[in-house]
């Protein structure tokens, strides 16, 4: 995985909350077997009408969203299924940032494992961040800290482990190879097997 | 384990290879690996790429349930799959479990079926595993004292290589229910009462032990819906102690211990059980004396009321009002007004011989309504099999519903089986967000017995009338 130890970038917000990942990614897209391309789908109901005209009112269809890297969204998202795909699209969009008040669990490991950055906010950062679009952001991840515009810096929480993973661009998969040797002797030496 | 345990702490740390540090996450052992078609080719894909071998395939067992069609054919030669990337998905999973040695219950298996349907029909979920598929419901196998949670493809791909996953110990809820469900009041009801009365991330970040009177009372069948849908409460992993129903159900399944391996399995598990003392880092409690059937009204399981409540008005909040808008449901009034376009009883949540069994109860001796389709898809072959032994399919199909092979179906409309945009599906699956069932679907979440009272009406209906 390719290492990632800053970004910076223009925000768009979805304000509604619990987005689940059928609204990310609905489900008839995903029978594709690779990881690619998912982009194009990504809230595609809600981005697009039924007749494949785009929905003007969607704010990642507003023509100063173009370009924004960051999603700041409403409360609980990424809820529902475990859905990979739903990061995956984000990525493949362009979105390298999701900021909301709390993430879903499968969501959150999901997309650190893909680098995409969950990030968690106090209500009155997010309350300002949902009021203002468009804003520039910079995060470092390494110090866990969202600088607002106004220069104001915010923490914001990362298991340790995921964030060495990401700072150092290392494959959580290579990591737990290490342990082969240990996951062998917890085979041998446990009292029943499966 | 120094000090009292819960249910969670023991079976836990009877898993973990390496404990967990400030640093670094725990590396955990996974007993059982359930596999499907859509969440597992880019798994194996990374597998190739990285030329590595599946660890276990003795300890990976594949079923293909998400986007394959359910409709009647005599042999399974004959299914058209929906569309040709869908049909490609089937193939590369035939492929990739022949090329990494996976047993695969695929088409022409007695035993395919839905994933969290088939690991319980066979046996192969147990008290004390650890199980893990690349799907948010593998909650359900908690019913039976396992730790059983939904992972992303990435995990798909760690455990397929290395047979453990990383991961950070949650924390636990414990959720008691005492009393006993009424008349026409199921599983399915209380688990959403559950889900309304602390939410749709209510769970986040914890295991959720369910507990009490109620859940001791419930046949497997009942605790695996109320499990299935703890991922709907925001909670990974839901679970229930093991106990003589438990041991009773697994007795004899073709993949349980057999003979003397049987007896010392049963003493293992009867040791599955919280501590009296144990810590819980949350507690709830419901009673289970007072339910009604429950049904959604929103785009969320957690906008539910009791079937003859009126739907709330959100106080303002524009979420919630872009649901009601989208539901085309009106605050101040109870849901039983509501003209019914399509009844869907199936899914992981309410698939199972009872489900059907409660269904074809209130179905049996009338029509379903004019203009209504309701489907009807078991969770599984056998299932299929077994409710045609004792007649059920003869009480659907006499009724004017579409009898069906098994799968997902309706559930994610990823298959073929979908609601049309505007229309409403009275529906026994897990999900009613926008879109789910189909494009502009507007689902209505509900026990397999409201299912059947409204397809009979053609109205939302509370199934207690026809008791
Ligand atoms: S029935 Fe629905 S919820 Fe269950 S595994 Fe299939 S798609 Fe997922």
């Amino acid at each position: 995985m390719r290492a990632i130890k800053h970004m910076r970038g223009r925000t768009v917000v979805l304000a509604t909350r619990d987005i689940d990942t059928d609204q990310i990614i609905p489900a008839r897209f995903l029978t594709s077997t690779s990881r690619e391309g998912f982009g194009k789908n990504l809230f595609h109901d809600l981005r697009f009408h039924a007749d494949g005209t785009k929905n003007r009112d969607f704010p990642l269809n507003h023509a100063d969203a173009r370009g924004c890297k960051i999603l700041v969204a409403g409360n609980n998202f990424g809820c529902g299924s475990s859905r990979e795909h739903a990061p995956w699209a984000l990525l493949d969009y362009g979105i390298c940032a999701v900021i909301s008040t709390e993430i879903a669990d499968i969501f959150r490991n999901n997309s650190l494992k893909n680098g995409l950055l969950p990030i968690v906010v106090d209500e009155k950062t997010h309350a300002w961040l949902s009021g203002n679009p468009g804003v520039e952001l910079a995060i470092d991840v390494t110090a866990s800290t969202l600088t607002m515009p106004d220069g104001r810096v915010v923490r914001f929480p990362i298991d340790p482990f995921a964030r060495f993973c990401l700072v150092e661009g290392i494959d959580e998969l290579g990591f737990l190879q290490q342990h082969l040797a240990r996951i062998e002797n917890f085979e041998e030496t446990r009292s029943w097997t499966p | 384990m120094t000090g009292p345990a819960t249910l969670f702490d023991k079976v836990w740390t009877d898993h973990i290879v390496t404990a967990e540090t400030a640093d670094t996450p725990a590396v955990l052992y996974v007993d059982l690996h359930l596999i499907h078609e859509v969440t597992t080719p880019q798994a194996f894909a990374l597998l190739q790429e990285k030329n590595l071998a599946v660890r276990r395939p003795d300890l990976t067992l594949a079923t293909m349930d998400h986007s394959t069609p359910t409709t009647p054919v005599s042999s399974f030669k004959d299914l058209a799959i929906v569309g040709a990337s869908a049909a490609n998905q089937i193939v590369q999973m035939e492929k990739n479990c022949k090329s990494f040695g996976i047993e695969l219950l695929g088409f022409d298996s007695d035993a395919r079926g839905i994933v969290h349907i088939i690991g319980p029909e066979l046996g192969a979920t147990q008290p004390g595993k650890t199980i893990v598929c690349g799907d948010s419901h593998t909650s359900t196998h908690g019913a039976f004292g396992a730790l059983a949670f939904g992972i992303g493809t990435t995990e798909v791909a760690h455990v397929l290589a290395t047979q453990c996953l990383l991961q950070r110990k949650p924390r636990t809820l414990a959720i008691n229910v005492d009393g006993r469900l009424p008349a026409g009041v199921g599983a399915k009801d209380l688990i959403l009462a559950i889900i309304g009365q602390i939410g749709v991330n209510g769970g986040t970040g914890h295991v959720i032990e369910y507990r009490g009177d109620a859940i001791a009372a419930m046949e497997m069948e009942a605790r695996m819906t109320v499990c299935n849908m703890s991922i709907e409460a925001g909670a990974r992993a839901g679970m229930i102690a093991p106990d003589d129903t438990t041991f009773e159900y697994l007795r004899g399944r073709p993949r349980v211990p057999q003979g003397v391996e049987w007896d010392n399995a049963l003493a293992r598990w009867r040791e599955l059980s919280s501590d009296d003392d144990a810590y819980f880092d949350k507690v709830a409690s419901i009673s289970a004396d007072q339910l009604q059937p429950m049904v959604t009204f929103g785009t969320n399981p957690g906008m539910v009321i009791g079937i003859n409540e009126p739907v709330p008005d959100g106080s303002g909040d524009p979420s919630f009002r872009k649901a009601l808008e989208y539901m085309q449901v009106t605050p101040g009034k109870p849901l039983t007004d509501t003209a019914v376009d399509v009844v869907f009883v199936g899914s992981c949540t309410n698939s199972r011989l009872s489900d059907l069994q409660q269904a074809a109860d209130i179905l049996k001796g009338h029509r379903v309504a004019d203009g209504v389709r309701m489907l009807v898809v078991p969770g599984s072959q056998s299932i299929k099999k077994a409710a045609e032994a004792i007649g059920l399919d003869r009480v659907f199909t006499e009724a004017g519903a579409e009898w069906r092979e098994s799968g997902c179906s309706m559930c994610i409309g990823m298959n073929g089986d979908t609601v049309a945009s505007g229309q409403l599906s009275v529906s026994t699956s897990n999900r009613n967000f926008q879109g789910r069932q189909g494009i502009g679907a507007r689902t209505v979440l509900a026990s397999p017995m409201t299912a059947a009272a409204s397809a009979i009406t053609g109205r939302v209906t509370d199934p207690r009338t026809f008791l």
